[in-house]
């Protein structure tokens, strides 16, 4: 497999470089600053894309590559894969679903706590010599809030499962009711957001869910709600989030996710009650191993004409 | 203030005497009434005695005394008042009132019991998941405009199949345990007693339990046996890739070894609600991307505040009316 061609998108992963270097014949697209001259030399021998959440494989492309037969997304939402198009010329997609779920999961909750109990400004607190002259404020308890979840799939589950651990009950919008849940189902966003005090986006990005969470569904929420956002940042319109959140409607705010990655509104770096994270959903040793094999576990079935581990289109 | 009740049969009756030893911020802190209707309260932070000298003058006649953590009730203190009988706190500590003494006089005391374990484990949680996701470091690096400017943020650790010793399994401890095990965290524990109830490994020692460890999360209390129990054996033997949440007492961890070792690399990360010396701190702690630090405020929530106040009222009102307390600590057992 030594001459099929793979073209990785943008750095992500040093052991996957290593590995797909190993099997095929790697090119590190952010290394060319002429892109347009590098994919008119070497369309013709890239067969495969290797994209993530960051450079996926947009209409662009996958147009630019005539030989193009599969794209493995290092992650398992595809937003930046044009899905469509795929399909349309015959090319394969996979992405990296089950093993980033339970990290996924644990950031949701790990963002809930930082959020309610200012674990980030406690530290900063104590770091800074404010506890000498007088103890931190009262913070918010976790256990036995009501969890709102979007998207009840994989990561939504992972999400509840956990939460149900800390006493909360757990409420959920999807588009249809899971038959056999036991949670409370609610048939739109603003409902759910009314009726819950945390509210969890985890679905998948599509044309659907972009700014699912808008300024109704953050009124709804309100100025003691709090707003996780481990999906992705065009799930919300920021700066509504922004101006929400700058005149207290909102209680706070726990975010992985940006709509500009890694832009990050800085009107919200004065505030305590918003964690600010850089998309580190997946962000483990462990988890991005497992990742990166799973992407090479797909080109390799791929090219040896064997099923695919997890496809998608 | 009303010093004096009427009785169901008409009979006036005077209000038992409780001193509240400081001003009790949990009633404070959430508007929460005192009983002044129910208790003659003596509150010597209205006078501008000292505690001593206003117990001496106003309050040797007190029968309950309400107390929290931070201030020492001490058996000279306990002596000024020969009326003595029931001391009510509001800390899940009793390492600051004189246990010896309480047995030695009979005097009863009723503890915090349960109502702060939900709040304390979730800040334990909060504190073990901050340092193997990196959640402060990270919110730090985002702030600080790194990762449009330096790239990704360096990867933290899987929580699932991570192997945590609880160091006490009392309520706060089996609360930390139930909550991690839906992370899928390995528990087992270390207690004075193994117990019967519980399917967790046991630990008799907690070098054992720290070398069979990734976390050791410090749930017990403070007392002369557990002081320093965490010292440098024990860090050594959870190692590089180790971290410690301590959320009982400063010092049941050796600090001081503790820092060196967290300096040196030689143990992972530590997540502290207590130190040995608050409100201070070892400064050298300041500049560790590898340590989440907390001002001791585990239990500080408005929900488990309002719970505390009904329980020192309600704990009052049973020792009062010859009730069983409602939280009491079984003295021959501490």
């Amino acid at each position: 497999m030594e001459s099929i061609g793979v073209l990785m998108t943008c750095p992500m992963s040093a052991y996957l470089e290593q590995e797909l270097d190993k099997r095929f014949k790697l090119f590190r697209f952010w290394q060319f600053p002429q892109r347009a001259q590098f994919l008119k030399e070497n369309c013709g021998s890239i067969r495969a894309v290797v994209g993530n959440a960051t450079v996926g494989a947009d209409a662009e492309l996958i147009d630019a590559l005539p030989k193009l037969e599969i794209v493995s997304s290092f992650s398992v939402g595809l937003d930046k894969v044009d899905l469509a198009k795929c399909k349309e010329k015959g090319v394969r997609v996979t992405n990296t679903p089950d093993v980033l779920t339970d990290d996924v999961a644990d950031l949701a909750i790990g963002l809930c706590l930082a959020v309610l109990r200012r674990i980030c400004e406690c530290d900063r607190y104590v770091r800074s010599g404010k506890w000498k002259k007088g103890d931190y404020k009262l913070t918010s308890k976790f256990s036995g809030k009501t969890v709102g979840i979007i998207g009840l799939g994989r990561i939504g589950t992972a999400i509840a499962k956990r939460a149900e651990a800390f006493n909360c009950p757990v409420c959920y919008y999807s588009r249809r009711e899971k038959p056999n849940c036991q949670y409370k189902y609610y048939p739109s966003v603003t409902e759910l957001a009314s009726n819950c005090n945390i509210l969890v986006v985890a679905c998948p990005l599509t044309e659907e869910t972009r700014h699912i969470i808008n300024r109704e569904v953050i009124d709804a929420l309100g100025p003691k709600g709090v707003l996780i956002n481990i999906g992705r940042g065009p799930h919300v319109d920021e700066p509504e989030l922004v101006s929400a959140l700058l005149e207290g409607r909102l209680g706070g705010a726990g975010l992985d996710v940006f709509e500009k990655e890694p832009e990050v509104p800085e009107e919200l770096f004065g505030l305590e009650n918003v964690v600010l994270l850089p998309h580190v959903g997946s962000g483990t040793v462990e988890t991005r191993q497992e990742m990166a094999d799973l992407v090479i576990g797909n080109l390799e079935a791929y090219f040896l004409s064997k099923p695919l581990l997890t496809p998608v289109v | 203030m009303a010093s004096t009740q009427e009785s169901p049969n008409g009979t006036v009756i005077p209000l038992p005497h409780v001193l509240l030893l400081r001003y009790p911020a949990h009633f404070s802190h959430i508007n929460y009434p005192l009983p002044d209707h129910l208790f003659h309260l003596l509150k010597p932070w209205e006078s501008p005695l000292p505690l001593d000298q206003f117990v001496l003058a106003h309050a040797r006649s007190a029968q309950a005394v309400v107390t929290t953590g931070g201030i020492s009730f001490h058996a000279d203190l306990m002596s000024m008042m020969p009326d003595l009988r029931l001391i009510v706190t509001t800390s899940a500590g009793l390492d600051h009132i004189d246990l010896a003494e309480c047995r030695r006089r009979g005097i009863a005391i009723a503890c915090a019991g349960d109502v702060y374990s939900e709040v304390v484990a979730d800040l334990a949680v909060g504190l073990l998941l901050d340092l193997w996701r990196k959640v402060s470091a990270a919110n730090r690096y985002v702030r600080a405009g790194r990762w449009a400017r330096d790239g990704d943020f360096p990867l933290g650790s899987k929580l699932g199949g991570k192997r945590v010793g609880i160091v006490g399994l009392g309520s706060i401890g089996t609360e930390v345990a139930k909550r991690l095990e839906a992370f899928g965290c390995i528990i087992s524990y270390n207690s004075r007693k193994e117990k019967p109830s519980v399917s967790f490994p046991f630990y008799t020692d907690v070098l054992d339990l720290a070398s069979n460890s990734d976390a050791l999360v410090i749930c017990c209390g403070l007392t002369p046996e557990t002081h320093h129990m965490i010292n440098r054996e024990v860090m050594t033997a959870l190692g590089k890739d180790g971290v410690i949440v301590n959320i009982g007492r400063g010092a049941i961890v050796d600090e001081k070894e503790m820092v060196q070792l967290l300096v040196s690399g030689e143990l992972g990360g530590a997540g502290l609600d207590v130190f040995e010396n608050e409100p201070h701190f070892p400064q050298d702690l300041i500049g560790l991307d590898n340590v989440v630090l907390s001002p001791h405020c585990a239990a500080f929530t408005p929900e488990s505040f309002f719970n505390m106040c009904q329980l020192v009222v309600g704990n009052l009102e049973a020792f009062f009316s010859n009730k069983p307390l409602l939280s009491p600590v079984a003295l021959e057992e501490v």
